[in-house]
């Protein structure tokens, strides 16, 4: 008899579906999901969605965070691209920069995990790798402006007159607008090549020796064919992780250019975008306008990870 | 003059050196001297921290210290005279906020990005894609709004400022997530059936399986936050609530008077990130297989 009841009244809430069983039974799939994502969802919304929703919307507007924002279209857009030549330098060293920095700092950091995971001793390797990014950005550059300081105390300065003889005086690395990028970059290539170094040594660990015994036997002579046919493809996800990192970095390069340069840096060699973006933000706090930059950068660095993506994909 | 025997043994053993040993040889070599240049300006940092005031005004300029002292240290430390605010403050915040960011981010990330993965309540491939996004701009875009939210809590220029708008990483969720996929449904199926609640699977089931994920954003989070220069640069006005980094960035130039006390300092900045990555190390690199991103 029970049994009967049972299958009626399931039956009728087949027939039915009673609304609050349904949205029980929703929240009994869902529930305890949606409550453990709440708290980071929470903050992921209110300090990443929405500022990035905001940035957008401040960026067509004048604001200087006392009086109401002025909507103004694309008057930001217009000013920065075709009035504000500072931020031209700043995007231009910010390019120069990106395309050295990054491709150099991610093929040798790849370069570096594809040779230490083959070697004795891989775990020292990868420490005394890998320690140059554990360190600040901040802390290193005071100590490399030792390396690099335009008298005859710098280190590089004395190699250069009194082991090299090459010159006899000293050269001006971190006055001279010629130098103070490549300086930089230099930097910043020391502090960056372990980034990816850690995610393609993982990646490397993670395949099999088998597969290179087998492709040995299939007709796979050397190391080098070896890195193309199976090393490279098989790696994608993380080489892709890598480069996405990679990108994000170097476009967002700013505390080792103002502590080797200062800020603003002698005829704005340094300067990059978001040192302007600090400069307009948070020193004359013209909030849209400092905004309009944000907006470019995220632009950038959104586009380029996305084509990453595609390049990665095709190549499947 | 060799007898025949003998060389063709010497030849043979020649083959073997440049078959095997020549390379590799040259490779060690290549790696050591790459070591050499990320260890160049850390090994100088070391020895310039111990330097007494004549070594440092030594000309020709030397790299390695002779008559090592703690001076520099014992200034930096406990005289204070000519700065308002002790070195000592400096390491307290970095410290505090970094270890409280550390803790609260990783519990958060854990939470989330277990849910994602093993709960996977409706648009959970929403919310991936949109933490995806959220990799592929660095955290300058979303500064202003940001400081606007801060501004508008008045916590400006207090620990909270260092710490909330830190809270949510999208990497951190990202790499648990990851990680969290690989781990069995039926560990926690069995749990269920013994009746666990579902708070209780993620504590005493899930956790102790996400240890080397968890472990290593420990290691990362602490790292990027105890390094980072640009939040406690816009959200801090006061002398005594800057972090180390800051700090290090006002301390007062970069004369060679100052090389010791700068090395000195640089070299607490550095220590403790290096100490916790050596230690936590082979969990880091168990972690990081996971981390990448199928295109």
């Amino acid at each position: 008899m029970a049994d009967m009841t049972e299958i009626k009244t399931a039956n009728k809430s087949l027939l039915k579906p009673d609304r609050k069983k349904v949205m029980k039974s929703w929240w009994k799939k869902n529930g305890i999901g949606y409550l453990f994502l709440l708290p980071y969802m929470l903050l992921f919304l209110i300090f990443i969605v929405i500022p990035v929703a905001v940035a957008f919307f401040l960026s067509l507007t004048n604001y200087n965070m006392i009086q109401k924002p002025d909507f103004i279209g694309l008057t930001n857009f217009k000013i920065l691209f075709m009035d504000d030549d500072i931020f031209l330098i700043a995007l231009k060293n910010t390019l120069i920069f990106s395309c050295i920095a990054g491709p150099v700092g991610y093929i040798m950091s790849f370069l570096a995990a594809w040779v230490i995971n083959n070697l004795k001793g891989r775990k020292f390797f990868a420490l005394a790798f890998y320690a140059p990014s554990l360190t600040s950005g901040i802390a290193m550059s005071v100590v490399w402006l030792y390396f690099f300081s335009p008298d005859r105390f710098g280190l590089i300065n004395n190699f250069l007159i009194n082991t090299l003889g090459v010159t006899t005086e000293p050269v001006l690395w971190t006055q001279d607008p010629k130098y103070i990028l490549r300086v930089v970059i230099f930097i910043s290539i020391w502090m960056s090549m372990g980034n990816g170094f850690l995610v393609f040594l993982a990646g490397l660990q993670n395949i099999s020796k088998e597969l290179y015994e087998a492709a040995a036997i299939d007709g796979i002579r050397n190391r080098f064919q070896q890195l193309w046919y199976i090393t490279l493809p098989l790696m994608q996800p993380q080489l892709l992780f890598g480069a996405i990192n990679s990108i994000v970095g170097s476009f967002g390069a700013y505390d080792i250019a103002v502590a080797i340069a200062g800020m603003p840096s002698p005829e704005y060699s340094a300067h990059t975008i978001v040192a302007h973006l600090f400069d307009h933000a948070f020193i004359r706090f013209s909030m849209g306008y400092a905004s309009c930059i944000a907006v470019i950068l995220f632009v950038m660095t959104y586009t380029l990870s996305k084509v990453c993506m595609r390049v990665f994909r095709s190549r499947e | 003059m060799v007898k025949v025997r003998k060389k063709h043994r010497y030849f043979n053993w020649k083959r073997k050196i440049k078959r095997i040993h020549f390379s590799t040889v040259l490779l060690y070599a290549c790696m050591l001297g790459l070591v050499a240049f990320t260890a160049l300006p850390l090994i100088y940092m070391i020895n310039t921290a111990f330097k007494p005031l004549d070594e440092l005004f030594l000309f020709p300029p030397r790299y390695f210290v002779k008559n090592p002292t703690m001076k520099n240290f014992h200034d930096l430390l406990t005289a204070v005279s000519g700065t308002v605010v002790p070195f000592s403050r400096y390491i307290f915040n970095s410290l505090f906020t970094t270890t409280v960011i550390v803790f609260l981010s990783v519990v958060l990330s854990c939470l989330g990005g277990f849910a994602l993965a093993k709960h996977k309540p409706a648009g959970s491939n929403f919310i991936f894609a949109v933490i995806l996004a959220a990799l592929m701009f660095s955290s300058h875009v979303t500064a202003i709004p940001t400081y606007m939210v801060v501004n508008f809590l008045g916590i400006v220029n207090t620990y909270w400022a260092l710490i909330i708008p830190k809270l949510a990483s999208a990497y951190n969720f990202f790499l648990i997530k990851q990680f969290a996929d690989q781990i069995p449904d039926a560990f926690l199926e069995a749990a269920r059936i013994d009746g666990a609640s579902e708070l209780k699977i993620f504590w005493k089931v899930a956790m102790p399986l996400l240890r080397p994920a968890w472990t290593t954003l420990v290691v990362f989070s602490f790292v990027n936050n105890w390094n980072d220069y640009f939040t406690p640069l816009i959200y801090t006005t006061s002398q005594a609530m800057k972090t180390l980094p800051l700090a290090l960035s006002t301390l007062g130039g970069t004369s060679i008077a100052r090389a010791g006390a700068n090395s000195a300092a640089a070299l607490l900045t550095t220590l403790p990130t290096i100490i916790l990555f050596t230690a936590l190390q082979g969990r880091v690199m168990e972690t990081m297989s996971y981390s990448g991103i199928k295109a």
